[in-house]
C-alpha cells in the first residue's frame, strides 16, 4: 500500500479496496517502526485518525477530491492551528499555533490527513537539516549521512515511505537539495505561486512552498491544491492556475534544454556531472534538442543571497522576542536581560550567525555596500536567467555539487555547508520556478536532475519531468530496508 | 545677542480607517486591552501584513490638498528597533520612497501670510501602548493601538517662533479634519507632533544643533514646551556650552524639557524595504477620484466667505474654522435667505458662544441649522425683537420646538399695529406727567425713560422702531 501513487491510492479508496482509517494506521505503523530516521518532530495520530474517520465518510458521501482521505505531512514551517508548531526551534517548542497557514487550510479543504509535522532546520537555515533542535534526520539510503535541508524530515518521510507526499518550503534550495538527496521528486513554485501566510519567515522575498512526491504525477496533484492567489499575502500573484495533471503526458519534441556552462565547473563531482549527461541524452531520445547556454553572474549568487537572506531573517525573527510566545528565559532581571537571554538561549547557532550577517549588513555605512549591491546583483542574475530562457525553453544541470555528505562532515565550517546550495540559490534570487528529479545514484546515493523553467511554467516542468519518469526508474527506487 | 529660533515640526496624524493599516481589526478607541488586536498585529509566526487601501487613498488626499508632489510608486520599509509594544520588533513604516513629496501650506500670523514648506508625508503603523502602572514592578502591553495608521507629516525648518509653530500645527489640524482623514482628537492620542528646536544667532545662515521635543500632545504644550527649550538652549550657549543633538522629553508638569537619549545613544533603525508589501503605485484613476472627492480646502472658503459674504476676514476666519461650522453658516444663509452679517453674528457671538460654555463642538449642536434660520426670519422680518430673539434661542436650545412655534406659545409676538401701542402711549404720557415736564424743559435723556416704560408694559414686544416714532411725535 505505501509504495501506490496517490491516483492508485485514490481509486483504491473509492473502490473500497482499503478505508482511508487503514491507510492512515499502515503509515502510522511504519512511522513508529522507523523512528530513528528522526523525520517527524510532531506526530499526530489521533488527529490523523479522526480526520481519516472523516475522509471515509465523505468518500462514501461523494464530495470528494483526489487528496481525500490520502495521509500526508507537513513541514514544521506551516502554522497548524492547535498542533505545535516550532520551525525547527528551541524558541517554538512550546508555541501551539492559534491558527492555519493558507496550505494547511487548502489541505484540511481537499480532505487530506495529516500525519504529523516534519524535522527541519531551524527556521530553515541549513543544508542538511543538522541546525534542527531536535536534531539530525538520517538519510536512509545510508543513515550515517543527511538528507540534505532544510526540508531534510519532509525527503526522509516520502523517501521511505513515511508519509505519500509532504509539503517542503524553498528559499535558496530547500526543497530541491533534499529532494536530490533522497531520491525523490521536488518542486519549487514560481515566487508568488503558493501562499507564504502562515509558512513562518524565514527570507520572505525568497521563501516559497512546494510539493516533495515519489513522482511527478503525485507533485502535480499537491501543487493543484497549494497554488493559487492568496487575498492574506500581498506577493502572492493573482493569476489562474492552470490543471497541472492534464498535460503531463504532453509531448516534448522539440524541446529546448539549456545546459548553462557554469553548472558543470570544476566543484561539481564528476559522477554527478555524468548522471546529469546520461538523463540529459535521455531527453535526447525523447525529441530534445540540447544546447549550452551562459549564466555569467553565477559565481555572485552565493554572497548575494546570503547578504538578503540574512538581512530579511534578521528582521522578520525580530519577533521571537519572549514577549508575546515561544521561549522566554527565566526571572529575567530587565528588558534587556530578557531579550538578550531568551534569544540567546532559544536560537541556535546558524541562526544567531544570520541574524548578525543580517543585522550587519543593514546597519549605517554599510547598507550601500552589502544590501543594495546585493539587490543589484540579484536584478543581473535574473536578466541572465531572463536572456538564457529566450534562447532555451528550460535549462537542466545539477541540483547539488555532491550526494548526501556524513552527518557532522560539514557543520563547523558555515562556508563549505554554503556551497552545497551553489546551483539551487540564484534560481531562489530570480523568483523561478524548478524541479529536482530523480536520476541515477552514485555509490548507492541518489543524485537529482536540474530542471529549471519560465516563470508560472510549473505545469511544463512537471511534464517534462513525468516524461522522464515513464521512461526510467530512478524515480520507483526505495531505500534498503523500507521497500 | 539676539537669537532667532528654527523650528520644524513632525505630526503624526491618525488616519480615520475603521480597520488597521495591514489587518482586518478595529481601530476604534477606548477598547479593553488587547481585544483589538488580531493574529497580524500580534505580529503572530508566519502572519503578513495587506495593505488597506482606504489608507493610500487618504494620504493621497493629503497630498493634493497641500499642492504636494504624489508618489507614483512608494515602498514601505522596515524600521528596525526592539521594544515591548512593537511586536514584530520592526516598524512598518515609509524611509526613502514615501507616498507624499515636497508640497507647503500657508499660514497667517498677525494679518500676513507666511508659507510653510513639507518636506514630506508617509504612511506608517503604531505601535501599541505599555502601562507601567498597575502591574507592581511589570509592564503591561495593550496592543490595540498596535497597526493604526498613521500618516507623519514632516515640515521644513521654516518656522522662527513657538506661536508659529502652533500656527501651523492649527492649520495641519484643520486641514487634515477637512478632508475628513482624521478626526484630530488630541486627548486620544490621534493627533500630536515632535518639534524639532534649534536657535542661532540673527543673521547667521547655518542652522543651530537641534533637539527634537517627543510627543506632544496639544497647541498648549507645544507652544510651552518650544519656549522653555529656546529658552534652555540660549542660556545654554551664553554661559559657554553647546547643544547636543538628542532627543528630549517635555513635562508638562513641570514645564521643562529633559534628556531621553543622545544622537550616539539613538538606535540604527536599519530600513530596507518590507519584502511582505508590493510597492503601492498610484494610478490615475485615484488620483482623479481623489481630485474629484477633495473638498473645498479651508484658506479657499475662507476667500470665498469675503468676496460672497461680504465678510470680514476675521468672521471668515472662523466660520471656516471647521468644515462643519462652514457647511452650518451656508446652511443657515439658504434656508434663512437672510442678511449674511445677521446669520454670521448669530453663529459667531450666540451659538458658539453657548457650544463653548457646553463644551460641545457644532456636531453636537442641540439647534441645528434648519431650526436657527426660523428664528433669524423672525427677526429680519420684525416679528420678534433682537431681545425677544435671545430668549427664543434659549428655549431653542433646550427643546425640539421650532422659533414659531416657541413664539406663537409664549405669544412673543412684537406689536407692530401702531393703534394698540399709540393706546399704551398715550397712557403713559397721562401717568407721568412730571417726566413729561422734564423732558420738554430740555432732559433729553428722559425720552429712554419713556421707551422702557412702553416695553415693560408690552413685556418687550412693541416694536422699539414704532415705540421711539410715536413718543418723538406725541412729546413734540
Amino acid at each position: 500500500m505505501h509504495n501506490k501513487t496517490i491516483t492508485d491510492l485514490a481509486k483504491g479508496l473509492r473502490s473500497q479496496e482499503f478505508s482511508s482509517v487503514e491507510l492512515t494506521q499502515a503509515y502510522l505503523k511504519r512511522i513508529k517502526k522507523h523512528t530513528d530516521l528522526n523525520c517527524y518532530i510532531t506526530f499526530t495520530e489521533e488527529q490523523a485518525l479522526k480526520s481519516a474517520q472523516q475522509a471515509d465518510k465523505q468518500l462514501s458521501s461523494g464530495k470528494t477530491s483526489l487528496l481525500t482521505g490520502i495521509p500526508i505531512a507537513q513541514k514544521d514551517i506551516f502554522c497548524t492551528q492547535d498542533v505545535k508548531t516550532t520551525c525547527g526551534s528551541k524558541m517554538l517548542d512550546t508555541f501551539i499555533a492559534p491558527y492555519n497557514a493558507t496550505v494547511i487550510e487548502k489541505f484540511n479543504l481537499a480532505g487530506a490527513v495529516m500525519l504529523g509535522k516534519l524535522n527541519m532546520d531551524e527556521f530553515a537555515m541549513g543544508s542538511s537539516n543538522e541546525t534542527s533542535f531536535y536534531g539530525a534526520v538520517k538519510n536512509p539510503w545510508q543513515t550515517d549521512s543527511v538528507p540534505g535541508g532544510s526540508s531534510g524530515g519532509s525527503a526522509v518521510a516520502v523517501s521511505a515511505r513515511l508519509a505519500v507526499a509532504v509539503t517542503g518550503t524553498d528559499t535558496g534550495g530547500s526543497i530541491r537539495q533534499p529532494a536530490s538527496l533522497c531520491g525523490i521528486t521536488g518542486l519549487k513554485p514560481t515566487y508568488g505561486r503558493v501562499s507564504r501566510y502562515g509558512m513562518i519567515a524565514f527570507a520572505s522575498s525568497l521563501d516559497q512552498g512546494g510539493p516533495m512526491a515519489r513522482s511527478a504525477e503525485d507533485a502535480a496533484i499537491l501543487l493543484q491544491t497549494m497554488a493559487g492567489f492568496d487575498e492574506k499575502d500581498s506577493t502572492s500573484v493573482d493569476k489562474d492556475v492552470p490543471d497541472y495533471s492534464t498535460g503531463l503526458n504532453n509531448s516534448i519534441e522539440g524541446l529546448k534544454i539549456g545546459l548553462p556552462k557554469e553548472f558543470f565547473n570544476e566543484g561539481l563531482n564528476n559522477d554527478i556531472a555524468n548522471t546529469i549527461e546520461t538523463a540529459v541524452s535521455e531527453y535526447k531520445k525523447l525529441g530534445a534538442e540540447v544546447k549550452e547556454v551562459s549564466l555569467p553572474n553565477m559565481k555572485l549568487a552565493i554572497p548575494a543571497y546570503y547578504v538578503i537572506a540574512s538581512a530579511e531573517c534578521s528582521a522578520n525573527l525580530s519577533r521571537f522576542d519572549g514577549v508575546r510566545f515561544g521561549y522566554r528565559c527565566d526571572n529575567p532581571a530587565d528588558l534587556n536581560d530578557l531579550y538578550i537571554r531568551s534569544r540567546g538561549e532559544a536560537f541556535g547557532s546558524e541562526v544567531k550567525r544570520r541574524i548578525l550577517m543580517g543585522t550587519y549588513a543593514l546597519s549605517a555605512g554599510y547598507y550601500d555596500a552589502y544590501y543594495i549591491k546585493a539587490q543589484k546583483i540579484r536584478r543581473l542574475i535574473a536578466d541572465d536567467f531572463k536572456q538564457a530562457l529566450s534562447e532555451v525553453d528550460i535549462l537542466m544541470g545539477p541540483v547539488s555539487p555532491t550526494t548526501a555528505f556524513g552527518i557532522g562532515e560539514k557543520t563547523n565550517d558555515p562556508i563549505e555547508m554554503y556551497l552545497a546550495d551553489i546551483y539551487t540559490i540564484a534560481v531562489n534570487l530570480a523568483g523561478l520556478p524548478a524541479m529536482s528529479i530523480p536520476a541515477g545514484f552514485v555509490e548507492n546515493k541518489p543524485v537529482g536532475l536540474h530542471v529549471i523553467g519560465n516563470y508560472f511554467t510549473e505545469d511544463k516542468l512537471l511534464n517534462i519531468a513525468h516524461k522522464y519518469q515513464q521512461v526510467t526508474n530512478w524515480h520507483l527506487q526505495t531505500p534498503k530496508g523500507f521497500e | 545677542m539676539e537669537w532667532e529660533t528654527v523650528i520644524g515640526l513632525e505630526i503624526h496624524a491618525q488616519l480615520a480607517t475603521k480597520s488597521k493599516i495591514f489587518s482586518a481589526a478595529s481601530t476604534a478607541y477606548g477598547s479593553e486591552p488587547n481585544t483589538q488586536a488580531c493574529a497580524v498585529d500580534l505580529g503572530l509566526p508566519g502572519v503578513l501584513p495587506v495593505l488597506n487601501e482606504e489608507v493610500v487613498r487618504m494620504a493621497v488626499k493629503f497630498g493634493m490638498a497641500i499642492e504636494a508632489e504624489v508618489a507614483p510608486y512608494s515602498v514601505f520599509a522596515r524600521k528596525n528597533y526592539f521594544y515591548p509594544d512593537l511586536p514584530k520588533g520592526y516598524q512598518i513604516s515609509q524611509m526613502e520612497l514615501p507616498i507624499v513629496g515636497t508640497g507647503h501650506l500657508d499660514i497667517e500670523m498677525d494679518g500676513k501670510v507666511k508659507r510653510i514648506g513639507v518636506t514630506r508625508a508617509h504612511l506608517e503603523e503604531d505601535a501599541g501602548k505599555s502601562l507601567h502602572e498597575d502591574f507592581h514592578g511589570l509592564t503591561g502591553i495593550d496592543l490595540n493601538r498596535a497597526g493604526t495608521p498613521l500618516l507623519e507629516i514632516v515640515s521644513e525648518p521654516d518656522m522662527r517662533s513657538a506661536k508659529e509653530a502652533v500656527a501651523y500645527m492649527r492649520k495641519i489640524h484643520e486641514l487634515v479634519r477637512y478632508l475628513e482623514i482624521c478626526d484630530g482628537n488630541m486627548q486620544e492620542g490621534s493627533f500630536r507632533c515632535d518639534a524639532n528646536v534649534s536657535v542661532r544667532p540673527k543673521g547667521q545662515q547655518e542652522y543651530g544643533t537641534r533637539a527634537e521635543l517627543k510627543n506632544i500632545n496639544s497647541f498648549k504644550f507645544v507652544e510651552k514646551a518650544i519656549n522653555i527649550e529656546v529658552e534652555r538652549q540660549i542660556d545654554l550657549i551664553e554661559g559657554g556650552g553647546t547643544v547636543i543633538q538628542e532627543t528630549r522629553l517635555y513635562d508638562s508638569d513641570k514645564n521643562e524639557t529633559r534628556s531621553m537619549r543622545s544622537k550616539e545613544e539613538a538606535n540604527d533603525y536599519r530600513y530596507f524595504p518590507d519584502p511582505d508589501l508590493l510597492p503601492v503605485e498610484i494610478s490615475n484613476t485615484l488620483r482623479a477620484e481623489v481630485t474629484a472627492s477633495l473638498p473645498e480646502l479651508p484658506t479657499a472658503k475662507k476667500q470665498r466667505f469675503i468676496k460672497q459674504y461680504k465678510q470680514d476676514s476675521e468672521t471668515s476666519t472662523t466660520l471656516t474654522s471647521s468644515r462643519q461650522l462652514a457647511d452650518f453658516y451656508e446652511s443657515v444663509v439658504e434656508s434663512s435667505g437672510c442678511e449674511a452679517k445677521l446669520c454670521s453674528n448669530w453663529i459667531t457671538v450666540n451659538l458658539l458662544g453657548a457650544l463653548n460654555k457646553a463644551d460641545i463642538d457644532i456636531n453636537q449642536s442641540p439647534i441645528d441649522s434648519e431650526r436657527l434660520a426660523g428664528l433669524l426670519k423672525r427677526i429680519e422680518d420684525n416679528t420678534i425683537s433682537g431681545k425677544i430673539a435671545k430668549q427664543v434661542f434659549d428655549t431653542l436650545w433646550d427643546s425640539t420646538a421650532t422659533a414659531d412655534e416657541i413664539i406663537e406659545e409664549k405669544g412673543l409676538k412684537q406689536i407692530t399695529d401702531s393703534g394698540a401701542i399709540e393706546t399704551i402711549i398715550d397712557k403713559i404720557i397721562v401717568d407721568n406727567p412730571q417726566q413729561v415736564e422734564q423732558y420738554l424743559s430740555g432732559k433729553d435723556k428722559v425720552f429712554g425713560f419713556f421707551v422702557g416704560q412702553a416695553m415693560k408694559a408690552t413685556q418687550g414686544k412693541a416694536n422699539p422702531a414704532e415705540v421711539n416714532k410715536m413718543l418723538k411725535d406725541k412729546l413734540k
